[in-house]
């Protein structure tokens, strides 16, 4: 966690993208034990769907940062995983509670490849929180000391654009593969993960026909992401109602 | 041994009597005969000074006159008033801070530092610098370099040009391939769009009402006239406008713009407005995706740039301190400074400018 605070100062240097490369593999390493012990991916309470979430955050910032020369996005990234991995440290989530559906690649493959995807959403959400902060300061003509740290604002649009398609993408095969589990899901769940990646098709149907202004772009994913956290607490919190993984 | 700095600048003097004390390539020749044992003639756009080192006192009326010897006439009171001295430590102090910009007019330019290097390497070939004044150079460049890598001191544009080009590059990112109109062939546009085509605009076209002037500055800039009839249709393919026509009507307004962004959703239009009285009223600065700005917003963020860097002159003043007390450290534990840094440059010398230089 102080790594990922240490990152998060707004002078992008190499230190920087090395403390996040520091936590995520300090984080692959827990997962890595987590799910050894449990023999199963382990996503099995808000605990470790939080840290996955982390994980998955840092792990897409690492592959489209330095592609899209976004290395300062560390500077908003890092403050959201380190907020993410206290939220699982200090709540008291961390319940093992006895898991009635057996280890099933499917669900496992569907619960993972959907995280990954909110990773990307995560990052898109970030990248939109850059895009309104850069864009209000040359609006009002307010230029603090943050503006000559951001990206330029085509640049921060090209990246939403990349992580919204890479999200939805993801978020697509992940939502497809849980049709092929052997146990039933709740209908309610089902409906509104439907209803976030129908939010997500609408956003990028408005930004491929240029229907939607990049700000309203940027404001939804915003919208979009705080959409999907709530699923993803839905999702755990009944999971854990009913002993489900 | 003596170490001091005497000089004049823009704090002490108006520009004439800088120009008449702005000495010239014999200037450290002359200063080395006057009893100097090294000697540095630094001039600047807004100062002109001199380092040394003597073994006895060179009185600061001796440097003015070395530094005026193309006036006949005496001095008088009032011109040597005008110079300053700093000696041992606080020559020191002072160099590293007028090496780092803090002393400069436009407080964290960077011209300075190439400017003390130039004048430390034409004092170097001359022989007129010593290892003294070597140790003193080399250290003020390091104190420069960090205070420019560890501060925001030389964040931001502080002129109107390069506010507009800095903030195109805030919107677009590089500008090769952006699109310029230049609407208005006044001075101030052509300053800017000469500074947009330094930073890789290509495209840029120019309209104005004497379609003679207009071919004249695209020549100028490397542009492409466009008679002023046609400039609105230009508007839908640009990416920057600058405009600064002397209309009396706004050229520019909600109701005429919106039209020409229908299918530019996705990309920004730049308006940099230099016209008095404005040639598009500022309701336009509303609109999605379009970032206005007129002289007034142009200079309001340059003074917000100088405000910026005004607050870091206390974190570039830090670093200074840390250096001027391990400075005195290591060479002005003994008071004599000058003998100090000479002593010490002289072991290894020739190591030591390899390493350093």
């Amino acid at each position: 966690m102080g790594v990922a605070l240490r990152a998060g100062i707004f002078r992008p240097t190499r230190f920087n993208f090395l403390a996040i490369g520091l936590g995520f593999i300090f984080q692959s390493a827990f997962l890595s034990i987590r799910g050894h012990e449990l023999h199963r991916c382990p996503l099995t309470n808000l605990f470790e769907v939080l840290i996955f979430l982390g994980w998955s955050v840092a792990l897409i910032y690492m592959l489209i940062g330095p592609t899209y020369r976004l290395s300062l996005m560390g500077a908003f990234t890092a403050p959201l995983v380190f907020l993410i991995q206290t939220l699982a440290l200090l709540a008291p989530i961390d319940v093992r509670h006895p898991v009635k559906i057996p280890a099933n690649p499917w669900l496992e493959f569907h619960a993972s490849m959907s995280i990954v995807a909110y990773g990307a959403f995560a990052l898109a959400c970030v990248a939109g929180v850059m895009y309104l902060v850069q864009e209000r300061q040359l609006k009002t003509h307010q230029l603090h000391s943050i503006f000559y740290h951001l990206p330029p604002l085509t640049d921060l649009f090209a990246a939403i654009t990349r992580l919204l398609w890479w999200g939805f993408a993801l978020y697509t095969l992940g939502l497809a593969s849980g049709f092929f589990i052997d146990a039933p899901l709740p209908r309610l769940q089902v409906v509104c993960a439907l209803g976030v990646w129908l939010l997500y098709a609408v956003i990028l149907q408005g930004r491929h026909f240029r229907r939607l202004a990049p700000t309203r772009v940027a404001a939804l994913c915003i919208v979009g992401f705080a959409a999907a956290l709530t699923l993803l607490w839905g999702i755990s919190f009944t999971a854990q109602m009913h002993s489900l993984p | 041994m003596n170490l001091f700095c005497v000089g004049l600048s823009h704090h002490t003097a108006n520009v004439e009597t800088r120009e008449r004390f702005a000495g010239d390539a014999e200037t450290e020749c002359v200063l080395r005969d006057s009893g100097c044992a090294e000697a540095l003639f630094l001039p600047t756009c807004n100062r002109v000074e001199v380092y040394g080192t003597a073994e006895r006192r060179v009185s600061t009326e001796e440097i003015a006159r070395c530094l005026s010897r193309n006036i006949d006439k005496d001095l008088s009171h009032e011109e040597t008033a005008a110079f300053y001295r700093f000696e041992d430590i606080k020559c020191v102090r002072h160099l590293f801070r007028v090496a780092s910009g803090i002393d400069s007019m436009v407080v964290g330019e960077t011209e300075v530092f190439g400017q003390v290097k130039k004048a430390y390497e034409s004092a170097r070939n001359s022989g007129a610098a010593g290892p003294a004044l070597h140790r003193l150079f080399q250290r003020a460049f390091r104190v420069a370099k960090q205070v420019r890598s560890r501060t925001e001191i030389t964040r931001g544009a502080v002129s109107v040009g390069s506010v507009a080009v800095d903030l195109a590059q805030k919107i677009f990112g590089n500008l090769a391939g952006r699109k310029v109109l230049v609407l208005g062939a006044g001075e101030t546009s052509e300053r800017t769009a000469r500074a947009l085509v330094s930073r890789g605009v290509a495209d840029l076209r120019v309209s104005n009402r004497s379609t003679e002037r207009a071919l004249q500055l695209a020549q100028l800039v490397g542009g492409a006239a466009v008679p002023f009839a046609k400039w609105r249709d230009q508007c839908r393919k640009i990416d920057i406008l600058i405009t600064s026509t002397s209309s009396d009507e706004q050229l520019l307004v909600p109701d005429n713009l919106a039209p020409m962004l229908c299918d530019r959703v996705d990309r920004p239009l730049f308006i940099i407005d230099i016209a008095v009285p404005r040639d598009v009223d500022p309701a336009v600065n509303e609109m999605d995706g379009v970032y206005l700005y007129d002289i007034d917003s142009l200079q309001s963020v340059a003074e917000q740039s100088l405000a910026l860097r005004r607050q870091q002159v206390a974190a570039a003043e830090k670093i200074i301190n840390e250096h001027v007390d391990d400075f005195q450290k290591r060479f002005v534990s003994r008071s004599d400074v000058a003998s100090c840094l000479r002593d010490k440059a002289t072991v290894g010398d020739s190591a030591l400018r390899a390493s350093e230089l």
